[in-house]
């Protein structure tokens, strides 16, 4: 799935693509991102996207937008997208730059960012839907 | 050392004791005295030590009356630590100046005396005299701002320190009760604890109360909006709390866009939503047992 050491992992988990950003992306790497993520999501016919950048330690305006833009092409898709694990610095950051990602769903981990996606509706996800929402 | 001050020097060595009684006199008759804040005694000292380091200095310098120079030292030090104390125990500025400005008036009559028969050198020397107490006295008005500098630099830490606590009031919400203005300096310290609790206790809601904040403009609304924004972004949604009513009006008045927040007018009413949001509800018990 992931050739070469300088692109990004997805991951595929049930009906969702994890996406887990572990180093600091340089413009290349985020741009071959969007293409393998797309191409992702209509081959798999996912419903939810979750990007994890818990090992985001830098951002600058062009990664903010790179985010707002991979929630906006799998929104076209059909897939909702997660950010999960963003740190308070990089969240200073963004809303300093005025990129508050509006449209783009956040949770503080992978674990909540999942609660937050459309439940497995045909393929098996044990064990996430039955704590789910006890509120509801 | 130079002639101009060569007499002054000799004033100092010749005439200390009087000169003392004449300038003690002299700054208890002032307007400026403090005897409440300051006892003659302790005046007294002062002034002795003030004037024997005075003396010194005079006699060591030939710099030209450079008061930054090394020989200068024991004068300015003197200077500092007077300005110090008298800054905390409450003198004004000028009070503080009128100890050296004081001098001059005592100083000059016996210059005139010693100069009596040599008008000619009187001129220049009470001109360097003069030049040379003026510059000390700055030089007090100057060791008196920095400390009162510091006190505010103090007060200023520990207010950001004590006005940021954020506590957690129940699993996953966590409450910031904010009081005082908010400017930017503590818009980013209210911001990063906020957003370290929320990681720590892994939060979902975040209320902020702002029952103490006493009024809110653009500026501050902003803060408070961006404030919001950087919990989203790490996934916890904020709740504004402890609107009042005046505040209510400002905002509609001044025309911000608080609709992407949810706002509640009391904290206790906030924290119904967030109990409820995560799951909760607070219900009485039955009652006693029959």
């Amino acid at each position: 799935m992931h050739d070469g050491g300088t692109r990004i992992p997805i991951l595929k988990l049930g009906h969702l693509l994890l996406v887990t950003i572990q180093v600091d992306m340089h413009d290349r790497m985020a741009l071959t991102l969007q293409e393998d993520l797309t191409d992702r999501i209509v081959e798999t016919g996912a419903r939810g996207v979750l990007i994890d950048i818990s090992g985001l330690e830098i951002v600058d305006s062009f990664i903010g937008r790179m985010l707002a833009d991979l929630a906006a092409m799998a929104r076209v898709l059909d897939a909702t997208t997660v950010v999960v694990g963003m740190r308070p610095a990089v969240a200073i950051t963004l809303v300093e730059l005025g990129l508050e990602l509006p449209g783009v769903r956040t949770a503080l981990t992978v674990e909540r960012g999942m609660e937050l996606l459309p439940g497995p509706s045909e393929i098996e996800a044990a064990g996430t839907q039955e704590d789910r929402d006890p509120g509801d | 050392m130079d002639k101009d001050t060569s007499h002054v020097e000799a004033v100092l060595r010749a005439d200390r004791a009087q000169l003392l009684e004449a300038w003690m006199t002299a700054q208890l008759e002032a307007v400026t005295t403090r005897p409440d804040l300051l006892s003659g005694g302790e005046l007294r000292v002062e002034s002795d030590r003030f004037l024997a380091a005075f003396a010194a200095a005079v006699a060591e310098d030939d710099a030209g009356g450079d008061i930054d120079g090394p020989a200068w030292l024991d004068v300015r030090e003197l200077l500092d630590d007077l300005s110090r104390t008298r800054a905390t125990r409450g003198f004004t500025p000028t009070e503080t100046a009128m100890f050296v400005y004081s001098l001059k008036q005592p100083l000059f009559a016996r210059l005139q005396e010693a100069l009596a028969d040599r008008p000619a050198e009187l001129g220049p020397t009470l001109w360097v005299t003069t030049v040379l107490l003026d510059r000390l006295g700055l030089f007090t008005t100057e060791a008196y701002l920095r400390t009162r500098e510091d006190v505010i630099r103090r007060q200023q830490d520990e207010l950001i320190e004590l006005s940021t606590p954020v506590v957690k009031l129940w699993e996953g919400v966590v409450a910031l009760p904010l009081i005082g203005t908010l400017d930017s300096a503590r818009t980013q310290v209210v911001m990063e604890s906020l957003l370290e609790r929320i990681v720590e206790t892994d939060s979902t809601i975040a209320i902020i109360d702002i029952t103490g904040v006493p009024t809110v403009d653009t500026l501050v609304a902003q803060h408070l909006l961006r404030t919001v924004a950087a919990a989203r972004l790490m996934g916890a949604d904020c709740i504004i709390s402890g609107i009042r009513p005046q505040i209510a009006q400002t905002i509609v008045h001044l025309g911000l866009d608080l609709s992407e927040v949810t706002t509640k007018a009391s904290l206790s009413d906030a924290v119904i939503v967030a109990l409820a949001r995560t799951g909760f509800e607070i219900r009485r018990r039955a009652a006693a047992p029959s």
